[in-house]
């Protein structure tokens, strides 16, 4: 299960990139199609938001494929750096 | 494990004072949304691009953008300053800004000022909200038997669907009442009526803050308190130590963005579908949901009492698979129920009529067509029809408004009924036990702070967006009426796939720590 869990983990690496890369490509599409005021703060939204989103994808997956979600922290004293 | 009587009647009180208050949030919050058409006229003129523009910030910003951002700035205030205090700070601003709404003067009487004060407002709803469900998740968590957790956050986890249910009946209750003439109180209420929702709201908040006044801080914050171990900075602890963050990020993507978006589509873009794409009557659509949530609310419980015995980690992801699987037949179905195309005219009783009104400009007149259509199976179809019948004989209306609107017979009406209560139960496994989960998940020192922006961003953003999303789908893939359920099924896929690979079931006894 670790194994599958940390080989999943460069799918949501590649998640990422691909997910911003659909948005913005998809964003200017569609302000080029309607470029009205309403059309440009929706989309300049969804940009802002789901870039950061993405971007915490990537790191869940790097997080994955360095094993540190192979055993969940039982107590909170796990969790310190 | 039996509890004393004195025991369990405090977490009563508690889960009360609690409830209340956060029903309350909600329900400020959602009068806004469903009433954003009347206050759309108010404040928000589209004729003024500007005003335009303002609406437009106040229905993406307040949501979506805000949310997160209150989850941030309150959850560090509920880590520094305790649970308390905090959350009877969001209530406050809640409560205020909502009653204020309601006595702003519109648009035509003090001009730009109105959508600008209306916008701040908003910002502030939407703020506060973002504080107010971890304090309260946490606080009832916090004094909690280890073994019913599950149970008595589920009391907590009703309160969102509840204030929905607050906000729909309240607003059909009022544009009723208004004057004994159906139609006139319809007119009255998007004049003046509608500020009755909001200004209702004022007493429900002065309730609230004195029953949470009277009440003491959460046990575990007290005693950290005590020791002198709360966090100094719980911003920093939360999201840039790694073991705390991997949390963060998975409670994000394994749990609450799949909860986020099963919650909207269930209440929120299965009303949206009910009203414009079935054009299913205005009272008709409301009441189909009100129905639906009285039958479907006590499973919140049910499967928060449940979580206790099973874990939290099942329930929650086979609510998400069964929506991925389901919402296109019960979407399908909702779509087939109101689809008169499939069903027989009965053409001797079709009715229709014409009144003409003549419009103070160059003699023109305003001409609206009235026409019922009537099925075998009871369905009343009514299409009116508006155009104008100009002084000038050659000259036509290019495009004349239709509005369609079909009444359902009983036998639909119940069915979709049901398809809709199938669908809450599905939000009721995905949610009530996700506090549970939450609270379990971090340590008490930041818990406020971490569990906030996770919940906000799956509720406020993967789930807020939905109805957006959704409708922006329509209109791209204009041949698929339920292409808009891809964006639900995609996160809540995604999210089951996350959360049955990473997520753990064990059930966290002791979240004192």
């Amino acid at each position: 299960m670790n194994v599958l869990k940390r080989i999943a983990g460069i799918l949501w690496i590649v998640a990422g990139p691909l997910a911003i890369y659909y948005l913005v490509r998809t964003a200017i599409e569609e302000i080029n199609k309607k470029p009205v005021i309403d059309t440009k703060i929706q989309w300049a939204v969804f940009v802002i938001v789901f870039i950061p989103i993405a971007i915490g994808i990537m790191i869940f997956g790097v997080y994955a494929i360095k094993g540190q979600y192979d055993h969940l922290p039982d107590r909170s004293a796990d969790i310190a750096d | 494990m039996n509890q004393p009587a004195n025991e369990v009647q405090n977490i009563r009180k508690i889960i009360t004072a609690s409830s209340v208050g956060t029903l309350i949030e909600w329900y400020d919050f959602y009068i806004f949304g469903s009433l954003a058409t009347v206050i759309a006229s108010q404040f928000f003129p589209k004729t003024n691009p500007t005003a335009a523009l303002l609406s437009t910030l106040a229905t993406f910003a307040a949501g979506f953008i805000v949310r997160p951002f209150g989850a941030l700035v309150f959850g560090r205030l509920g880590d520094l300053i305790g649970r308390k205090y905090t959350f009877l700070l969001t209530l406050i601003i809640m409560g205020s800004s909502t009653f204020a709404i309601g006595l702003v003067p519109g648009y035509q009487t003090i001009g730009f000022a109105a959508p600008i004060i209306v916008l701040v407002l908003r910002l502030l709803q939407g703020l506060a909200l973002g504080g107010e469900y971890g304090g309260a998740a946490t606080y009832v968590a916090e004094h909690a038997p280890p073994n019913r957790r599950g149970y008595f956050t589920s009391w907590i986890q009703t309160t969102a669907t509840l204030g929905l249910f607050l906000s729909l009946g309240i607003i059909l209750i009022t544009r009723h009442s208004l004057d004994a003439d159906r139609i006139k109180s319809i007119a009255k209420f998007d004049d003046w009526g509608w500020r009755i929702p909001f200004l209702v709201s004022i007493f429900l908040v002065i309730v609230s803050v004195y029953i949470r006044l009277k009440m003491k801080e959460s046990p575990l914050y007290a005693k950290l308190k005590t020791e002198g171990k709360t966090s100094v900075n719980p911003l920093k602890e939360s999201f840039t130590h790694r073991s705390n963050l991997k949390m963060v990020l998975l409670a994000l993507f394994g749990a609450t963005m799949g909860q986020g978006v099963v919650w909207y589509t269930g209440q929120f873009y299965a009303q949206s579908f009910i009203e414009n794409i079935c054009k299913v009557e205005y009272d008709q659509s409301r009441t189909i949901f009100l129905w639906a949530i009285l039958f479907a609310t006590p499973f919140f419980v049910v499967f928060g009492n449940w979580s206790d015995k099973v874990g939290r980690k099942w329930i929650m992801l086979v609510g998400m698979l069964l929506a991925v699987i389901t919402y296109r037949p019960l979407f399908g179905k909702l779509f087939s129920i109101a689809d008169e195309k499939i069903k027989t005219e009965v053409a001797d009783e079709k009715q229709i009529n014409t009144s003409i009104k003549p419009i103070a400009i160059g003699g023109n007149s305003l001409r609206t067509i009235g026409t019922k259509y009537f099925f075998d199976d009871g369905t009343v179809l009514t299409e009116t029809r508006t155009d104008t019948v100009y002084a000038d004989a050659g000259k036509t209306t290019q495009k004349p408004a239709i509005k369609v609107s079909k009444l359902l017979p009983s036998k639909d009406y119940w069915m979709m009924v049901g398809i809709v209560f199938v669908m809450i139960l599905y939000v009721t496994m995905v949610y009530g036990p996700i506090a549970a989960f939450l609270v379990e998940l971090f340590p008490t020192k930041i818990r406020y702070t971490s569990m906030s922006l996770p919940y906000h961003i799956g509720n406020g953003i993967f789930g807020g967006l939905t109805p957006f999303i959704a409708l922006l789908l329509t209109t791209i893939y204009t041949g698929d009426k339920l292409v808009g359920l891809y964006y639900s099924m995609i996160v809540a896929g995604l999210c089951f796939l996350i959360g049955a690979l990473y997520l753990g079931n064990r059930i966290d006894r002791d979240v004192s720590d």
